[in-house]
């Protein structure tokens, strides 16, 4: 059928890189964006790292109008939406506003803009909350803010699984492409580094206790102790095929497969849902575990759910053969940015023909059978490309991205 | 004793550090009886500005009669009323 959704926008905020390129030419490089947390002193943190985004400069992208009453991951995928149509080469506003619909994921809300107010709250008196609380730190802030800003009034939402939710926002934009809607915009920009975002974090029991930036997080390692936590993401342009080749439109890869699954209760013999997850993607893009030529995993960096991941991984393509990277090493894990992250990571790779290393992997241990790009950057031609999410609380979502076919590509040097 | 009154000036300020300015309007232009709705305003940014300068003034003013201070004129009167009946 001719329903395929393809991206035709790209729009890039990260903690080694603000900006589509300058993220991808440093991903490619394997500079790393994790350090101390520099924003407030948080040496008297059990984990004092974080991937921050260091110089976006929210005034300069943003009216005064909108910085009163936007959190930080509102400030960044705001500013990511517009990079993301800019890369499309759409103007929204020579498009029908109904035609076009914002589903994004969240994690966790505007927390830093939260913790401003409740601190007035307590400090001052409740006269001295801003009124732009009642919105600015819900889950779906940022889709509204998105449409409210390229006037888009077609079908939105906002999906919370965690980490899971950067694939599972991409899934439910594609349904929504497939029932009509000519454009949507997806994705996920977290940013929950604050004080009061950082302290919710560690109650997870998830986050690496260690201060040194090239041991914390380390993925598949016999030492992994917990991941890194990080801000940004990525805000992708999804259309019908279609709509894209009708109006010329450049074609980064089609979202081709796409699945989502539910853990079995904690405690259960039952397997994980992750592997199925993966198998449903690939049953829905109508490929065979052999066509894919990488993985982006999940990379939870906690032991047991690596040795989960790379179980599944070895069931689906057997131990050590397709290539797994984990570029989230250098950005640490962005919660609903982290996947639509590696999805733009994939295309990138499509469009270059180049892998982005794992990095600070120094023993991958034995029970993690996967075959992991360390290092350095791996050159080999990418068509089909495995995406995987898992968000905390039994959350499973895997993509399959396929590049578009050769020849369909103007605009591509 | 009676309060300074809140001028058009303290307004475009207050405006200005709680809500933001749009950048294609004057504010500093002759906006006295132009809609806040036209200078950018919508209901919730005046609300934040009403919450301003009720702590800067020391009064209270109703919600309801600020609905219905659709003006830069309109808000002052009302802003400007209490303080001089009241003294």
């Amino acid at each position: 059928m001719s329903g395929h959704t393809v991206v035709t926008g790209i729009g890039v905020i990260a903690p080694n890189g603000v900006g589509t390129e300058e993220f991808w030419a440093a991903t490619l490089k394997g500079v790393s964006g994790i350090d101390r947390i520099s924003r407030y002193d948080a040496s008297g943190y059990p984990s004092p790292l974080a991937g921050e985004v260091s110089d976006f400069d929210a005034a300069g992208h943003l009216s005064s109008r909108l910085l009163p009453q936007t959190d930080r991951m509102t400030q960044m995928a705001l500013a990511a939406s517009d990079w993301a149509l800019a890369d499309a080469a759409v103007d929204p506003a020579a498009l029908p506003e109904f035609g076009m619909g914002v589903v994004t994921a969240s994690a966790s809300g505007g927390f830093e803009f939260a913790q401003h107010e409740l601190q007035k709250l307590w400090s001052k008196g409740p006269e001295h909350v801003s009124a732009y609380q009642s919105f600015a730190w819900f889950y779906a802030v940022n889709t509204g803010q998105i449409s409210i800003r390229h006037g888009m009034r077609g079908p939105s939402g906002v999906l919370v699984t965690d980490q899971a939710g950067g694939l599972d926002a991409l899934g439910h934009a594609r349904r929504h492409v497939r029932k009509g809607t000519g454009l949507v915009v997806s994705g996920g920009v977290d940013a929950s580094l604050s004080p009061w975002g950082l302290v919710s974090q560690i109650t997870s029991g998830r986050l690496s206790r260690s201060a040194d930036p090239e041991r914390a997080y380390a993925p598949f390692d016999t030492s992994a102790d917990g991941h890194v936590p990080g801000e940004g993401g990525a805000i992708l342009v999804l259309e019908s095929e279609a709509s894209a080749r009708d109006r010329g439109a450049r074609i980064h890869g089609t979202i081709a497969g796409y699945g989502a699954t539910f853990d079995p209760a904690p405690g259960s013999a039952r397997e994980p849902g992750l592997r199925r997850a993966i198998e449903l993607a690939l049953a829905d893009a109508e490929l065979a575990a052999l066509d894919v030529d990488v993985v982006f995993a999940d990379a939870a960096g906690v032991r047991a759910l690596d040795r989960i991941e790379a179980e599944a991984l070895a069931a689906v393509f057997g131990p050590y053969t397709v290539p797994v990277t984990a570029p989230k090493t250098m950005t640490g894990r962005l919660y609903s940015g982290a996947a639509s992250l590696d999805v733009a990571a994939a295309l990138l790779a499509m469009r270059d023909g180049v892998v982005p290393p794992t990095l600070h992997v120094p023993d991958q241990a034995p029970d993690c059978p996967i075959s992991l790009v360390q290092d350095t950057a791996r050159e080999m031609t990418v068509r089909t490309a495995l995406v995987i999410a898992r968000g905390h609380g039994g959350f499973n979502a895997a993509v399959v991205l396929r590049a578009a076919p050769d020849g369909d590509r103007p605009g591509t040097p | 004793m009676t309060a300074p009154a809140l001028t058009l000036t303290d307004l475009t300020r207050i405006l200005r550090e709680s809500a933001g300015e749009d950048e294609s309007v004057n504010l500093d232009g002759d906006i006295l009886d132009t809609p806040f709705a036209e200078l950018g305003y919508d209901s919730l940014a005046l609300l934040e500005a009403a919450s301003r300068i009720e702590r800067e003034v020391g009064i209270r003013l109703s919600e309801d009669a600020l609905g219905d201070a659709e003006t830069p004129r309109l808000f002052l009167n009302l802003v400007n009323e209490p303080i001089t009946s009241t003294t």
